[in-house]
């Protein structure tokens, strides 16, 4: 049973060329049945093979197709490896992507490009099935490119458009600037361990690295440029809002519920490397503990409504590199699990406002579609409430939770990472309901056209469903609970140790956190429905506009990425675009023009010159030989 | 017998001369190439009297060489000069720099 | 013999070409595919067969061998010879000799009988390159390529063919001069030293020289090589002839012709010089390094179409470089592969360039653009091949870069760690090319047909060798690992030689 494993990413893969050599010959009821059946049945294959996996008693299982690749010591084999870890993941990307490929069916319907659509789908689901089972880390690279390529092709799906282009182009290369440095850990790794089998690297790490020593840090680091572009940490953030330029299915499955966070799986999968360097965990723990207070403050400004989600993708994704910053490991994969969860929710049910409001991405033109969509606006809510940790009765607020709880009891946590974090929540909660507020509450402000029929309704209902239990997977033990998903992780990422009398203030901590959750909603309430006036009393300040342009520009990176470093590269590839090497090959056609123009005068035609210039010469020469 | 030498290359050198100014000076084609045959037996002349200096036959075969060349020259010249009177009507050698570079 | 066949059937087939073009507007392409498929079916034929069981010996892995006297008195034989290596760069050439043809159809309408003489002629000259074992030969076969050549472009080319053949032209024939002295040179130390005269490769491997003598040897035969990879500062006549050149001319100059400067570092700098080139390896590796990053800068800033492919090249062959000086079993096989895939990314890029050309008449990337609507397989086409060139695992060359990465890095990691700075260039130039070229919106003024069943064909079969190349490439390690080891053997062991400092 297990064997059927190699089928979840061969199936998304196999529709990805059925529906690619069709060139568009196949008609949308075709395209749909095979674009959302294969990414079905590979659900149904990961469902066959943890199943095997769990009648094995959950032991690892390796399955090899065939050796890549082998060159002298370098033998990469296409083989895939299922842990607990990879096990978490296959059933997100399976689950999440085939609900989301579903709802495409209808949503994409009117589109053009249907079948190209589900083609790029295919490939993306493809590729990063083969990211997270991947047993060695070039495959890995070969998942980690391929779905940067999904990711790219679909932001700039609708290619008439130049500025979708722009964000799609933006979006690969400042992944691919992470991606040499990943490629040069690897380069470092193969060639300090001798190999990039995942499980034998860390091993061989393991036995011959001191931890806190130079190459484990090194290779911590460059490794860690990788999963930061990919998963838009700082500094390469800037890509993911303009990402959103994509159809809104697109933002829900890559750039929230799957590739943004590989980059947290490959630190968790890694987890072994990373402890042996205590100085790159903390920089995981700082960077994460930054990007997630920078970009929640950047969506509290946001006008458009899926620039809001993505900042807090981002600033979701800060909380994950959090835990795994701080040695929490299985905390952040169970944040990743709910988090693709609730915020596949999200965006999908704010694909089913913008489709109702013909293309309206501003909330400030939306308002009181709480009547007239009944069930997004529940949906919303409840996905809301999950993404600001709405106490007790969300998942949300289990994972995050466990995030702040690990940040602060972490032996490498510690006060200000939980401080961060717990700002972090308040915040969420205040961007949070200051969206829905202004998305479905108070007055109506347009007519709404197509309400989601059953194809989009049945993905939003379920992802609902699973954002409020997804939590009972793991309640921590203070509330009663068992904790089951960490202890089923615990195989694979070892339980955190605690700091030294931390479980006695933890009923302080939990009451702390549902405190600044539950502020941030109240607040968001008080500022955006009952006193909307403050709001604008701050804005009208010029410090309160300045911020929030600040803030609304994503804390103008952006501005020095793009107006200084793109625009460096750029500027000199264009003035030299005559190659000034040529210049130096045109320099030596000119010296001998020169040399043409100077002996050119004695050419001058008459017989009887050439006559004397012969005599003179001869002469000359007789002199020279005879008579000196 | 080395006066006749002597002399005779004086001549000779003389004969030269006279072909090289006549060579430079004139520009008329058929002067030019009547310049260049007093020149070709100055060079025969030398060739003669060094033969008779040495008692050898070399000189006198080095100016049946010489007569042959100046043949061959002379009616290749002169075909030269009928093309030239042909085509440009004139037979001023500066009047022709066609070649020039 | 059937080295020498492949040969002779590329000459007569040019001849013949030459002779049927009167019959039919066709008939001329024809018998050049006629030719092509033909030595094809040879090669393929060795790589299925006798490739398969080559044994490393002490001079190498060749399982060809022929050779006739032809000036014995100067020690010059017509000697080739075969191993791996030689047989996929000659696979290579006769599948992109195919592909010209074929991409050639509608495009040349002048001269047509002529044009395919030239075209295989080249094509022989390439194979000569690629077999030649005796250094005057190899000469020989140096030119007989360069001429054909600088005719395809300077008859049938674009706007400024005239000023681009004769670049060409120079730059070839005078580095091609000073690689001739070179061998000059070597043969007469080889006969000072031992008494024979000999042009022979095999007898002059291990030649005694001084260290000086070595070094400007070596860098002779250098000039050759690297202005034909080319390596920076070199490359400045690619530019020029690449986007100049027909189609055809485009696709065998970056495709085959580029790859002789690369083979002959691999067959001659090293096991000839193995200590000078080890001396010179680290600049030889930091030009490489300039030239993928330079190369790749240069395409982003590019307008015209072919112009910016042609850059390309530079960046490409810059990881070739890179690998071939690493010279350690990873590194070299990263640079094969990248040679083959490269050969197959950047022809098929120049054919989809010349098929562009020929349905809008121009190459200028800004009167393009939205071609993805009126031209759907032609944009997907041209999407698969631009990030098959900004090396994309799955495709071949990730493969080559990958390993001439590993490889290199195991030489000098400084440089190798620089070069993967090569992957974000790549990744701006291909986007932008696809961009410009076939999104943004759409432009209804002109009629693009789009690719017609001869011409997807063509790019489907390059398609699916790239795939294979960047999924299964053990099928061309294998087929090259023989010669490698062979070469390494020849570089590392004769006794006469010290080991590498």
């Amino acid at each position: 049973m297990r064997d059927a494993l190699v089928l979840v990413p061969a199936l998304p893969l196999a529709g990805f060329l059925i529906l690619f050599l069709s060139m568009g010959a196949l008609k949308r009821g075709a395209v749909a049945w095979i674009g959302v059946g294969s990414v079905g049945l590979a659900l149904v294959a990961a469902v066959v093979a943890a199943t095997g996996f769990w009648r094995h008693g959950a032991a690892p299982y390796t399955q090899t197709l065939y050796t890549w690749l082998s060159v002298a010591a370098f033998v990469p084999r296409v083989r895939f490896y299922l842990d607990g870890l990879s096990l978490v993941a296959m059933g997100v990307v399976t689950g999440v992507g085939f609900l989301i490929h579903l709802y495409s069916a209808e949503f994409m319907i009117d589109d053009e490009g249907y079948s190209r659509f589900f083609a790029y789908m295919n490939l993306f689901v493809a590729a990063m099935l083969i990211l997270v089972l991947a047993d060695n880390l070039l495959l890995l690279l070969l998942g980690w490119e391929g779905v940067g390529l999904a990711s790219y092709l679909l932001i700039g799906f609708w290619y008439g458009e130049s500025l979708n282009g722009l964000a799609a182009r933006k979006a690969f290369i400042m992944t691919r600037l992470g991606d040499v440095a990943f490629v040069i850990g690897l380069l470092v790794l193969f060639n300090r361990l001798g190999t990039l089998n995942i499980q034998d690297l860390v091993r061989n790490a393991q036995a011959v690295w001191v931890p806190g020593s130079f190459w484990p840090t090194l290779a911590g680091a460059l490794l860690l440029g990788g999963a930061l572009g990919k998963s838009a940490q700082l500094p390469l953030q800037t890509w993911l809002p303009d990402a959103m330029a994509g159809p809104t299915p697109v933002s829900a499955l890559i750039h929230a519920a799957t590739m943004v966070t590989a980059g947290v799986y490959l630190v968790a999968r890694l987890h072994g490397l990373y402890a042996l360097a205590p100085a790159i965990e903390r920089l995981i723990a700082v960077i994460g503990a930054v990007t997630l207070l920078l970009s929640a403050f950047a969506a509290l400004v946001q006008s458009d409504i899926k620039r809001v989600l993505a900042y807090s993708t981002m600033s979701q994704i800060g909380y994950m590199f959090l835990a795994n910053g701080v040695g929490a490991w299985s905390a952040a994969i169970f944040h990743f699990m709910i988090h693709a969860f609730f915020k596949a929710l999200l965006f999908l049910a704010a694909g089913a406002v913008i489709q109702a409001l013909h293309d309206e991405h501003d909330i400030g033109r939306m308002g009181g579609l709480r009547r007239q969509m009944p069930f997004t606006f529940w949906s919303f809510l409840i996905g809301g409430a999950a993404l600001s940790a709405f106490p007790f009765i969300t998942a949300g607020f289990y994972s995050k939770d466990l995030i702040l709880w690990d940040a602060f009891a972490s032996p490498l946590g510690g006060p200000a990472f939980w401080a961060a974090g717990l700002l972090g929540a308040f915040l969420t909660g205040l961007y949070t309901f200051r969206l829905i507020i202004r998305v479905f509450l108070g007055p109506a402000k347009s007519k709404i056209g197509r309400r989601p029929g059953w194809l989009m309704a049945v993905p939003i209902g379920v992802l609902a469903l699973l954002s409020v239990v997804g939590g009972l997977l793991n309640i921590p033990s203070l509330f009663g609970g068992g904790a089951q998903f960490t202890h089923f992780l615990a195989q694979v990422l070892p339980a955190q140790a605690l700091r030294p009398g931390v479980r006695a203030i933890e009923p302080d901590l939990e009451t702390a956190a549902i405190g600044a959750s539950l502020g941030g909603i109240f607040l968001a309430f008080l500022l955006f429905l009952h006193a909307p006036q403050w709001v604008e009393k701050v804005k009208s300040t010029v410090a309160g506009a300045a911020l929030a342009r600040w803030w609304g520009a994503g804390w103008g990176f952006d501005r020095l990425y793009e107006g200084v470093v793109a625009r460096a590269y750029a500027g000199w590839a264009r003035a030299n675009r005559d190659d000034f090497v040529d210049a130096g090959v045109d320099g030596v056609v000119e010296g001998n023009r020169l040399l043409h123009q100077l002996l050119r005068w004695t050419q001058t035609g008459h017989v009887r010159w050439y006559a004397m210039a012969i005599a003179l010469g001869a002469m000359g020469w007789f002199w020279l030989a005879v008579l000196s | 017998m080395a006066s006749v030498l002597s002399e005779g290359l004086a001549v000779s050198a003389l004969l030269f001369a006279i072909g090289l100014v006549g060579l430079l000076a004139r520009r008329n084609v058929i002067m030019v190439l009547v310049a260049i045959e007093i020149m070709l037996n100055a060079a025969g002349l030398a060739f003669i009297v060094a033969g008779a200096r040495w008692g050898q036959a070399d000189g006198q075969i080095m100016f049946i060489l010489i007569l042959a060349l100046a043949a061959a020259e002379v009616s290749v010249g002169l075909a030269l000069v009928l093309q030239m009177d042909r085509r440009h009507a004139t037979l001023d050698v500066d009047a022709l720099s066609d070649l020039k570079g | 013999m059937i080295a020498l066949w492949l040969i002779v059937i590329m000459l007569v087939g040019g001849i013949a070409a030459w002779l049927v073009a009167p019959l039919h507007r066709h008939a001329s392409a024809w018998v050049a595919i006629a030719a092509l498929a033909t030595d094809f079916a040879l090669a393929l034929g060795l790589a299925v067969g006798p490739a398969r069981t080559a044994a490393v010996t002490r001079i190498g892995a060749f399982f060809v061998n022929v050779a006739f006297p032809w000036i014995p008195r100067f020690g010059i034989s017509f000697h080739l010879a075969m191993d791996g290596l030689s047989l996929v760069m000659i696979l290579l050439t006769l599948f992109l000799g195919l592909v010209s043809v074929l991409v050639s159809w509608r495009e040349i309408t002048e001269r047509i009988g002529f044009f395919h003489f030239n075209l295989l002629w080249t094509m022989a000259g390439v194979l000569g390159v690629f077999l030649a074992v005796d250094l005057f030969l190899f000469a020989f076969f140096w030119e007989v390529m360069l001429v054909p050549m600088y005719f395809i472009i300077a008859l049938w080319g674009h706007e400024h063919r005239i000023v681009a053949a004769i670049k060409f032209f120079i730059f070839t024939q005078v580095s091609g001069l000073i690689m001739m002295v070179a061998i000059v040179g070597l043969v007469l130390a080889h006969w000072r030293a031992t008494g024979t005269l000999t042009f022979d490769y095999f007898a002059l491997l291990g030649t005694p020289l001084s260290r000086s003598a070595a070094t400007w040897l070596m860098l002779g035969f250098l000039a050759a090589f690297l202005v034909k990879l080319p390596a920076v500062p070199f490359h400045t006549w690619l530019p020029d002839a690449h986007t100049e050149a027909p189609t055809a001319g485009s696709v065998i100059l970056a495709g085959v012709l580029l790859k002789t400067g690369a083979y002959g570092l691999l067959r001659f700098v090293f096991p000839l010089f193995p200590d000078a080139a080890f001396r010179f390896a680290p600049i030889a590796m930091a030009l490489g390094v300039v030239g993928i990053l330079y190369g790749a800068v240069q395409a982003f800033g590019q307008t015209d179409l072919k112009r910016l492919v042609a850059y390309t090249s530079v960046s490409h062959l810059g990881f070739v470089l890179l690998g071939v000086f690493a010279w350690n079993e990873l590194a070299l096989q990263g640079a094969v592969t990248q040679m083959i895939a490269h050969g197959l990314s950047t022809g098929a890029l120049f054919a989809l360039a010349g098929l562009l050309q020929e349905r809008i008449h121009t190459r200028e990337m800004p009167r393009m653009g939205g071609f993805w609507a009126m031209a759907p397989r032609m944009g997907a086409m041209g999407l698969f091949f631009a990030i098959a060139s900004l090396g994309l695992p799955g495709l071949g060359n990730f493969i080559g870069e990958f390993l001439v990465l590993l490889g290199a890095y195991q030489a000098n990691a400084w440089l190798a760690a620089i070069a993967a700075f090569g992957l974000v260039a790549s990744a701006a130039y291909a986007l932008l090319l696809v961009q410009r070229v076939f999104h943004g919106p759409r432009r209804p003024e002109l009629a693009l047909p789009d690719l017609a069943p001869r011409e997807l064909a063509v790019l489907g079969a390059m398609l699916v060798f790239l795939v294979w190349i960047g999924v299964y490439p053990q099928s061309l390690v294998d087929t090259v690992r023989p010669a490698i080891l062979g070469m390494q053997h020849l570089v590392v062991s004769p006794p006469l030689l010290g080991r590498r400092g």
